[in-house]
């Protein structure tokens, strides 16, 4: 997993690039772009570190909206302000809203189709492990956090157990759960 | 023509007015994702105005869900079952609209605050969190699969080629596709 010293970052070179890289990745973005977008964003085009990619994630996840729309504004703003999210933002939605309309109208001529309903129960299969991957792969960024290794991988556990058994709402965990974690990990830098 | 404009023409220009309201509102409520507001834009569009029928409802969340890109999609299906193009419009603007706006200016208050210890405790205490929520989302989502083999197999396939290749997950998920198409998962 630990792939030696991370390359140099770079950033792109215009609202265009953002836009192509943020349409070629929702593009190949079954069931979810997050893991997409780890893959091209800090594996391939070394926009941001791993770390970067969690804060901006962290931050994209507690306000309102899909985590990927924000995490695409806020990285275009980062490089271009505004002309920049909206490069991201059109690239992210454009390409993917003419293909699910195109699918919504023809929707009733595939569904029946048994091939292709099993196919889908495949394709949700692997991006679901493509999230887990994903949170495996960007755990080693949890190695410089000031709230130290035991109890960052508490709070990984208890948040996972949290939302996916006990299905509390993500609205609570961020305020009970993550208040603590704050707040241990503000005392943690102030000593 | 207007079929592709306006779909069955259920709705009256002030219906598109205030679904397009209604979706600004659920943007703001959507902490956790769009996806999160589904059980009261269900109640809404389906309970409330009858613009939909539960199945229609329950296909259209489906349908994006397959197809690439954010799963926020959905909305533009809703909104295209509902009323053509017009309702793509109300519906996507509606979503995006107040979420965008707060996403900017919350990521330059962050910026202009970076050293404070608000947001630096804020990025090292959440960070854990949104490992956390990874993790479980992943587990959720194979909810409907669990009692397949397959279905462990197909996950352990993505884990190795995320983790240990650089080639793009278009490649698990068309794996994904045959293995399913082939009908290991039910």
């Amino acid at each position: 997993m630990n792939e030696g010293a991370p390359p140099r970052l770079r950033e792109p070179a215009s609202p265009g690039e953002l836009f192509r890289a943020f349409n070629a990745l929702a593009l190949q973005g079954f069931g979810g772009v997050l893991p997409v977008a780890q893959r091209v964003l800090v594996e391939q085009r070394n926009w941001l570190t791993r770390e970067q990619f969690v804060e901006v994630l962290s931050l994209g996840q507690v306000l309102p909206g899909p985590n990927i729309v924000n995490m695409a504004l806020m990285i275009g703003d980062r490089f271009f302000g505004l002309r920049g999210a909206a490069a991201a933002l059109l690239g992210l939605l454009c390409a993917p809203l003419l293909i699910v309309l195109l699918l919504a109208a023809l929707y009733g001529q595939l569904s029946g189709i048994p091939a292709v309903a099993g196919a889908l129960r495949g394709m949700g299969a692997v991006s679901a492990g493509l999230i887990i991957a994903t949170a495996l792969k960007v755990m080693p960024t949890l190695e410089g956090n000031p709230l130290g290794r035991p109890l960052a991988g508490l709070m990984v556990l208890l948040s996972a157990l949290a939302i996916g058994w006990w299905r509390v709402p993500l609205v609570w965990v961020v305020l009970g759960l993550g208040a603590v974690s704050m707040a241990l990990a503000a005392w943690r830098m102030q000593r | 023509m207007n079929a592709i404009l306006f779909g069955p023409g259920l709705l009256t220009h002030a219906d598109l007015w205030a679904m397009c309201l209604h979706f600004m509102l659920l943007s703001v409520l959507a902490i956790g994702g769009a996806i999160t507001t589904t059980p009261e834009m269900s109640r809404y569009v389906v309970g409330e105005r009858g613009w939909l029928s539960d199945a229609q409802f329950t296909a259209s969340v489906a349908l994006a869900q397959a197809a690439p890109g954010p799963n926020l999609l959905f909305v533009a299906v809703i909104g295209w079952n509902v009323a053509g193009l017009a309702g793509v419009a109300a519906t996507m603007i509606g979503s995006l609209l107040p979420s965008t706006t707060l996403a900017l200016l919350a990521t330059r208050w962050g910026a202009q605050h970076q050293q404070t210890l608000a947001v630096r405790a804020f990025k090292a205490g959440m960070a854990p969190l949104t490992i956390g929520m990874l993790l479980a989302t992943g587990w959720v989502l194979t909810e409907p699969l669990r009692g397949h083999v397959a279905t462990a197999g197909l996950v352990a396939v993505a884990v190795v080629f995320i983790l240990y290749t650089r080639l793009s997950p278009l490649w698990p998920i068309a794996i994904g596709a045959v293995v399913g198409a082939l009908g290991y998962l039910g």
